[in-house]
């Protein structure tokens, strides 16, 4: 092993594009004399496919096998247990998806309406706690560090905890109904259909936004200072040299940021299971929540598969056109 | 902000109560996310009717009345939470090391190696950034159920078929990471290749570059990938409350759920919740500003 690197090492130094010739050269290099570069290449190519080796075959065994898999899956009756063997049925679970499931049309409806109102308001409040926690204040560090404390709590933990405080005697109603001196008893947020997505969407927000909060700093700290006193030059406003300075330099965040929540917020799953089961009568189930329960917990694992896939079209679609759409126009 | 003697008085009031209305929203904010936290911990200590009770007023937001650690104790009394921190922090464990050294390994490759198919793979490991895990949980639960694996049974080895109900279909899925593969591989390629050949003149093999050269000269990129893989594994839910049934494997997000389903006591829920989040806090306040740079850097493709 050694050996033949050092051999290695030693010709790929005498090669004879990189040094000139070496009449005094070691023995070693003579004997390997014109092949070395061949061989020195071939190791190299060894050592990197060996290397890629372990990853590769892991991403191939635990990422791209399953897409190929669940497109197949998609098009067939495969249970997980199921005496009866498997079969092909064609279009008939995307038919029975988009004809006679309601719960998916609902499950589509909830996922848009969940990711509507998070992408712009957990980016833009992002942005703001950036803005607010990039002042050059004493302690500015510490409010950095508990505005992301809720993105180190586990979404299960926080998911009872809300459950908890959304009850109809809970915390939420307990303040609402102090701040408003009782005027308005409040609800059991999560057993009304029409404010269960509503609580979802905010605790969603309270425990994310911390880690949109850091990439917008980050991109806020890469725009140079003497941008903002050549406006302050300009006799800029705080607002106007946000507008004319600070939004333009922060394009390849803004885009990050966007696609990124965009993709976490479709994917809503666990404060729905946590919290709602999907319900009242449909009011939470998302796409994810919808095929996780038939593909697993019904054991429907076509149907599931075939669910899965249109959640990752609608996936695919929605990032790409967001690329489109924020792509460089120069 | 030395300078101040020279900025005009009126300015200089401007920003002073600028600078008050900051710490007010600020402050203000971190009541806002703290609040749920400390509510958590407080309710923890104490016992049901007082939780509910103080749910009136402030004090349910401090240790107040009857405090104890009853709730600690029935949590450890009614289930083998011990077991759950075990099995979590194992898994855990494994998949952030084994992690960091599969995918720098690969980033390494990928970055400074020159081999057939390497650009095909390249595009192979981006490719995997763009699907969502949600989106093959349902096949791979198939795929598992149907993998082959070799069990010690009575002191031989027995072939069986399904990796369901163990601790390698909780780790190995999760141990490549296309994200991780690109940190690694785009950290690497700032390290001027003349290192490389320096120690290749030297007679040093390439895994010896790898792991003599490199590696300790990636601590920041080891840190960042440590601490991006740290907290999706502690906080795996989806997957595992699929694929582990046995309590015996079952890591503590899955065993929260199961406990807070059979339970009404808010105050031993409250306690589990506290105890599977102290650690993590614990280790994110005591390596904040790695953390927090992590984060940065991951933003940093855009």
């Amino acid at each position: 092993m050694t050996a033949t690197h050092r051999l290695d090492g030693t010709s790929a130094a005498s090669d004879p594009h990189d040094v000139p010739p070496d009449k005094d050269s070691p023995a070693t290099t003579l004997r390997t004399g014109r092949r070395a570069p061949g061989r020195a290449r071939r190791a190299e190519a060894r050592a990197g496919i060996a290397m890629a080796a372990p990853a590769v075959l892991l991403l191939l065994g635990f990422l791209i096998v399953p897409v190929l898999l669940g497109f197949g899956l998609a098009f067939t009756n495969a249970r997980l247990i199921s005496p009866e063997p498997t079969r092909f049925v064609g279009w008939d679970n995307f038919v029975r998806a988009f004809t006679i499931d309601p719960s998916f049309f609902h499950s589509a409806i909830n996922t848009f309406v969940f990711a509507a109102v998070v992408v712009p308001v957990q980016a833009g409040f992002g942005l703001f706690l950036a803005v607010l926690v990039n002042q050059k204040i004493r302690g500015v560090t510490a409010f950095r560090v508990i505005f992301f404390i809720p993105v180190v709590t586990s979404i299960v933990v926080v998911s009872i905890l809300w459950k908890f405080m959304y009850q109809g005697n809970g915390l939420v109603n307990s303040f609402i109904n102090s701040i408003t001196f009782g005027a308005w008893q409040g609800t059991a947020w999560l057993n009304n259909p029409s404010t269960a997505l509503g609580a979802i969407i905010v605790l969603s927000i309270w425990q994310a936004v911390g880690f949109h909060m850091l990439i917008w700093l980050s991109g806020l700290q890469t725009i140079p200072g003497e941008l903002y006193e050549a406006a302050r030059m300009d006799g800029a406003g705080a607002w106007q040299q946000f507008r004319n300075v600070t939004w333009p330099c922060l394009r390849p965040t803004r885009v990050f940021v966007l696609i990124t929540i965009t993709i976490a917020a479709l994917g809503l799953f666990v404060q729905i299971d946590v919290m709602t089961q999907g319900g009242p009568v449909d009011s939470t189930t998302t796409l994810v929540y919808h095929a996780v329960q038939m593909g697993y917990r019904q054991q429907q694992i076509g149907y599931g598969s075939a669910l899965s896939l249109i959640f990752f079209v609608i996936v695919l679609i929605i990032a790409l056109v967001q690329r489109f759409l924020t792509r460089d126009k120069d | 902000m030395a300078r101040s003697h020279d900025v005009p008085h009126a300015e200089r009031q401007l920003r002073r109560r600028r600078r008050v209305w900051s710490y007010l929203v600020l402050t203000g904010l971190a009541v806002f996310f703290l609040f749920p936290l400390v509510f958590m911990f407080v309710s923890s200590l104490k016992p049901d009717g007082q939780i509910l009770s103080d749910t009136r007023s402030w004090r349910a937001f401090l240790p107040a009345g009857h405090i104890s650690l009853d709730n600690y104790k029935g949590v450890f009394a009614r289930v083998p939470v011990g077991r759950f921190l075990f099995n979590s922090i194992l898994v855990t464990v494994l998949i952030v090391g084994l992690g960091l050294v599969v995918n720098s390994m690969a980033g390494f490759a990928l970055s400074r190696l020159r081999w057939k198919g390497r650009s095909l793979v390249l595009s192979l490991v981006i490719a995997t950034l763009i699907v969502p895990f949600e989106t093959i949980a349902v096949p791979m639960v198939y795929w598992v159920a149907h993998l082959p694996t070799l069990l010690f049974q009575d002191g031989s080895l027995v072939y069986d078929i399904g990796w369901l109900d163990s601790y390698k279909v909780q780790i190995i899925p999760f141990v490549a990471n296309g994200f991780s593969v690109f940190l690694f591989a785009q950290y690497f390629s700032t390290i001027p290749t003349s290192l490389d050949e320096a120690a290749r003149i030297d007679g040093a093999g390439w895994f010896t570059i790898y792991r003599r050269i490199i590696v300790p000269l990636s601590g920041p990129a080891f840190a960042t990938v440590a601490i991006l893989t740290f907290l999706p594994a502690w906080n795996q839910y989806l997957w595992p409350s699929m694929v582990v049934q046995d309590e015996k494997l079952r890591p503590v997000m899955v065993g929260m759920q199961y406990f807070f389903q059979d339970t009404t006591a808010w105050g031993e829920v409250m306690a589990y919740a506290s105890m599977i989040t102290i650690p993590v806090l614990v280790v994110f306040l005591a390596f904040q500003r790695a953390f927090v740079s992590s984060v940065a850097a991951s933003g940093v493709k855009g």
